[in-house]
C-alpha cells in the first residue's frame, strides 16, 4: 500500500488519535516528529491552509485534521479493525459526538485551563457541562463503539491522560470518578487496551506541553497591554 | 431500504437547510419540509436538537440528524439508489470533507464578519472573503479536473456544501455591487460553476433564488446568523 508517515508529535492527543487508529488496523507507520514552534517544510508544504498536525502521508498525499484521517484509514484499510459503526443512523451519531467532542468538550476544558479568578468558576461548570453529557452517552455501554473501541472511542480517548494534565496545569478537577463514574470506567477500561496504552506518551509530556501552550498565551496577552 | 417518513425541520432561507434539501433532492426522497424559525426555540426544537438547538434536523422515521454535513453525509448512506453525493475514493472523500469544513469554519464566518461589519471594516473584511473564495477556486481546479463539478460528472458533496451559500453570495452583490463575490474575472471557474446550478437537473430546483432572499430578509428584517448548522 506504500509507506505511511503521520507528521507530528506524540504529546498532541489529535496525532495520538491517528496512531490508535493505525495501529489498530496493523499498518506500520513513521513518525516525523514536528516542531510546533517551528515548522518544517514538510508540515508547510502537506498542510499549506492550516499548518497544523497531524498530517497523513500515504502515496506520498497529504490528509490533514485528525477525525477525517480517522474516516480515511477506516476506508482504505477496511478488511480489519473497523471503526466506524456500519448503520448510518450509528455513523451519524459517531460523527455528531466528535465533533461535539471537538468543539465543546475540547474547548472549555482549554478555557476552565486558561482562566483566572471568578471566570475560572464559570469556565469549570461549563466544561462540566460538557463532560455530564458524554456521561449520559456511555451509559449502559462498555465503550462507545459497543463492546469494542471505534472511532468515537479514539476521538474521546484524550480525557485518559491530557485531561489530568490539562487539570493539573489549570490546577483544577473536571473528571472526577464520583460525579462521572461511567466516564472514569470507560477511562480505565480504554486506557489499558494495548494497542492503546503503547502509543500514550509520559503525563510529564503532555503536561509540558500544555503548560508550554499556556505560557505562551499568557506572554501574548501580557504584550498586548 | 428507507421507507419510513422523512421530516426536515428548518427554515427554507437558510443555507444549511439548503444543504439538506439538495441531498434530498439529488436522492429523490419524498419529505415534509416543517418550517421553523430558529430563533423562536420552541419546545419541539429542543426534543429533536437538545443539545444545541438548531436547524436543519432531519427527522427519518423517529430519529432525528443534526448537523448540516452529518445529515447529508446520512443520507448519501441511507438512500443508495439515486446518484452517489460523496466520491468512492477514499483519499476524494477527505478531500470533500475536508474543504466543506473549510467553507463552514473559515468561509462562512468571513461572511457572517463582512455582513456585520461596519462600513470601514467592511471592505477589510470583504478582501478576506475574497482570499478565501480564491483558494475555493483552486480547489474547483484540483477537484474537478476540468469536469463541470466539483463531484465530476454530476453534483456531489462539495457542490452541495458551497452551492448552498451561492444565492447569497448573488444576494451580496444585489445589495451592493462593490461587494461581488462570485466575480468571473477573479475566480471564472467558480462562476460559471454557479451558473449551471441553477440549470442541473438534479439541484435546480433546490437552489436558493436570490430574489426570495431578498423578500424574506425584507420581511425578518436580519440575515439569518448562527442558529444553523
Amino acid at each position: 500500500m506504500g509507506g505511511v508517515k503521520v507528521l507530528g508529535l506524540n504529546s498532541s492527543f489529535p496525532c495520538v488519535r491517528v496512531l490508535w487508529a493505525l495501529k489498530l488496523k496493523g499498518v506500520n507507520y513513521e513518525i516525523v516528529e514536528e516542531n510546533l514552534l517551528n515548522k518544517s517544510p514538510l508540515l508547510l508544504q502537506m498542510n499549506p491552509i492550516h499548518k497544523k498536525v497531524p498530517v497523513l502521508i500515504h502515496k506520498d498525499k497529504p490528509i490533514v485534521e485528525s477525525l477525517l484521517i480517522l474516516e480515511y484509514i477506516d476506508e482504505v484499510w477496511k478488511t480489519t479493525y473497523p471503526l466506524m459503526p456500519e448503520d448510518p443512523y450509528d455513523c451519524s451519531m459517531a460523527r455528531f459526538w466528535a465533533k461535539f467532542v471537538d468543539e465543546k468538550v475540547v474547548v472549555t476544558a482549554f478555557e476552565a485551563m486558561k482562566s483566572e479568578g471568578e471566570g475560572k468558576e464559570v469556565a469549570i461548570v461549563a466544561a462540566k457541562e460538557t463532560l455530564e453529557l458524554l456521561e449520559k452517552q456511555i451509559e449502559g455501554k462498555k465503550f462507545f463503539g459497543g463492546d469494542e473501541i471505534g472511532y468515537l472511542d479514539l476521538v474521546v480517548g484524550w480525557i485518559c491522560l491530557w485531561l489530568p494534565a490539562i487539570e493539573q496545569v489549570g490546577g483544577m478537577k473536571l473528571l472526577d470518578s464520583s460525579t462521572f463514574p461511567l466516564l472514569y470506567q470507560w477511562t480505565q477500561c480504554f486506557v489499558h487496551i494495548p494497542a492503546i496504552h503503547e502509543c500514550l506518551p509520559p503525563r510529564e509530556k503532555a503536561v509540558d506541553y500544555f503548560q508550554t501552550g499556556l505560557n505562551y498565551l499568557r506572554s501574548l496577552d501580557a504584550s498586548k497591554k | 431500504m428507507a421507507t419510513s417518513g422523512v421530516k426536515l425541520y428548518g427554515g427554507r432561507p437558510s443555507p444549511y437547510v439548503n444543504r439538506v434539501v439538495m441531498a434530498l433532492e439529488m436522492k429523490s426522497v419524498d419529505y415534509e419540509l416543517v418550517e421553523m424559525n430558529p430563533y423562536e426555540k420552541s419546545e419541539l426544537l429542543i426534543k429533536i436538537n437538545p443539545i444545541h438547538k438548531k436547524i436543519p434536523v432531519l427527522v427519518h422515521g423517529d430519529r432525528p440528524i443534526c448537523e448540516s454535513l452529518i445529515i447529508v453525509q446520512y443520507i448519501d448512506d441511507a438512500w443508495t439508489n439515486g446518484p452517489s453525493i460523496l466520491p468512492t475514493d477514499p483519499y476524494d472523500r477527505a478531500t470533500a470533507r475536508f474543504w466543506a469544513a473549510f467553507i463552514d469554519d473559515n468561509f462562512f464566518p468571513l461572511l457572517r464578519e463582512m455582513r456585520e461589519a461596519e462600513e470601514e471594516a467592511k471592505r477589510l473584511v470583504f478582501e478576506k472573503v475574497l482570499e478565501a473564495f480564491a483558494l475555493l477556486e483552486e480547489a474547483f481546479i484540483t477537484i474537478s479536473k476540468g469536469k463541470a463539478f466539483f463531484g465530476g460528472d454530476t453534483v456531489g458533496y462539495l457542490d452541495i456544501a458551497l452551492g448552498s451559500f451561492v444565492g447569497y453570495l448573488r444576494l451580496s452583490e444585489m445589495l451592493n455591487a462593490n461587494y461581488k463575490i462570485l466575480d468571473e474575472t477573479k475566480t471564472p471557474l467558480l462562476a460559471e460553476w454557479a451558473e449551471r446550478l441553477y440549470s442541473d437537473s438534479l439541484v435546480k430546483d433546490a437552489m436558493l433564488d436570490p430574489q426570495k432572499l431578498l423578500e424574506s430578509l425584507t420581511k425578518f428584517q436580519a440575515m439569518p446568523k448562527t442558529d444553523s448548522n
